[in-house]
């Protein structure tokens, strides 16, 4: 049997125009690895449709410890979350090969 | 008579306000927008390879400084409205300009047979970055940690501008034989191009209307008023330049047109606070569809009458 070891995955989702500046400030804190995908959906500035750059939208999804999660949590909430249309949230994973993340 | 890519836009923008389904590939947009960068660059740098460059470097200049100063009026225009992120951003957009716009201009030319200076192109890409560098100054102040060395690099080597001068070097360096062989693509398909490219610009366009309901009248009012006035400067500036009818018509029409695609991502990052949807909706719902209906044609009966008063 595999076994298997607890991770937290954190997802945001925001405007694609500051992918890189939010890719850069998750190296700089120590994020290992992320995944990023085109995204479009509602929320409450309007529909983010991805087929055009300027209302595209992003998923960006981290695994990493519990504890580095929640500094990335804070770092966004201090400085994205008021300028910027941003969605993020936690959530308990299990990931095999634990020490990648 | 409506040129007939004018036409389809009116198509896009009727299917957007219908909610229709119709919805362009991303990778299409793009594509399009590639070919109509390159073919107005390989035009211009075919058309320069027979003159010389030198004298060219005061109109720059001046061109330069047409785009600041519309930046900087436009500025206080807004000032008195809107807060100093929002008034900063939306003053950049209409200090920069429109590739589309300028692509309409060219048609509309070409349509009727008139000619227009080859380095036309020029201006538009050394036009797009300067009133970007102004916003975000105006926005934040000379001292306010601003990533100098990333705004040069968009200003030398954002895709725009890489497309139209690295079309012109291309042109330039092949002349007309050389370029015998691409135009089939570049010249022969302008017109297509440049209508299924409105095709999505109509959709995009039709997705301002909802913030432009909210947002009224000022919009709506400024939308207009402010190519109308930077039409006025920007043929004045054509005649200083001595530029014929066809020129002084396309720099007016630079100087007219507002930007909806380098400056919102730029200014999105370097003045966070601005709301994007207010300088989108102008730029967008307003400006862009007044310059290629009712802007283009006007912006040439006025080079006409600014060509008449050279001496």
């Amino acid at each position: 049997m595999t076994t298997t070891e607890k991770r937290t995955m954190l997802t945001i989702v925001t405007e694609s125009v500051i992918e890189n500046m939010l890719l850069a400030d998750l190296d700089r804190l120590g994020v290992r690895g992320y995944t990023v995908t085109d995204a479009r959906g509602r929320g409450s500035r309007g529909v983010r449709d991805a087929n055009w750059d300027e209302a595209a939208n992003i998923r960006i999804e981290v695994i990493c410890t519990r504890e580095l999660a929640e500094a990335l949590l804070a770092h966004l909430q201090k400085h994205y979350y008021a300028n910027y249309a941003m969605v993020s949230c936690l959530h308990e994973v299990e990931v095999v090969r634990a020490e990648k993340f | 008579m409506l040129d007939v890519v004018v036409l389809f836009f009116l198509l896009g923008l009727l299917a957007g306000l219908a909610r229709s389904e119709l919805k362009l590939p991303t990778a299409l947009y793009d594509s399009l927008s590639l070919v109509l960068l390159l073919a107005i660059g390989l035009k211009g740098g075919e058309g320069l390879a027979r003159q010389s460059l030198l004298p060219l470097l005061p109109q720059l200049a001046a061109v330069i400084a047409l785009g600041i100063v519309l930046t900087v009026i436009a500025f206080f225009v807004l000032r008195r409205r809107f807060a100093l992120p929002d008034a900063a951003s939306m003053a950049a957009h209409y200090g920069s300009v429109s590739v589309a716009t300028f692509a309409v201009g060219v048609n509309w030319l070409n349509t009727r047979g008139i000619d227009f200076e080859p380095q036309l192109p020029i201006f538009l890409a050394v036009m797009e970055v300067p009133p970007i560098i102004v916003g975000i100054v105006l926005a934040r102040g000379l001292k306010s940690g601003i990533d100098w060395k990333k705004l040069g690099h968009e200003a030398f080597f954002g895709k725009g501008v890489v497309l139209l001068l690295g079309g012109m070097a291309i042109g330039w360096l092949a002349g007309p034989d050389g370029l015998a062989p691409v135009k089939p693509l570049f010249y022969d398909l302008f017109k297509g191009a440049l209508a299924i490219f409105l095709l999505e610009m109509g959709l995009i366009v039709a997705r301002q209307a909802g913030v432009l309901r909210r947002q009224g009248a000022f919009l709506i009012v400024f939308g207009i008023a402010m190519p109308l006035f930077s039409s006025l400067l920007g043929g004045a500036c054509g005649v200083l330049l001595g530029l014929s009818a066809g020129g002084t018509m396309l720099l007016t029409a630079l100087a007219a047109s507002a930007s909806y695609i380098a400056v919102p991502a730029t200014m999105r990052l370097a003045v966070p606070a601005a709301n994007p949807a207010l300088s989108l909706a102008a730029v967008l719902g307003v400006t862009f569809p007044f310059n290629i209906l009712a802007g283009i044609p006007f912006y040439y009966w006025l080079a006409e009458r600014f060509a008449g008063v050279t001496p």
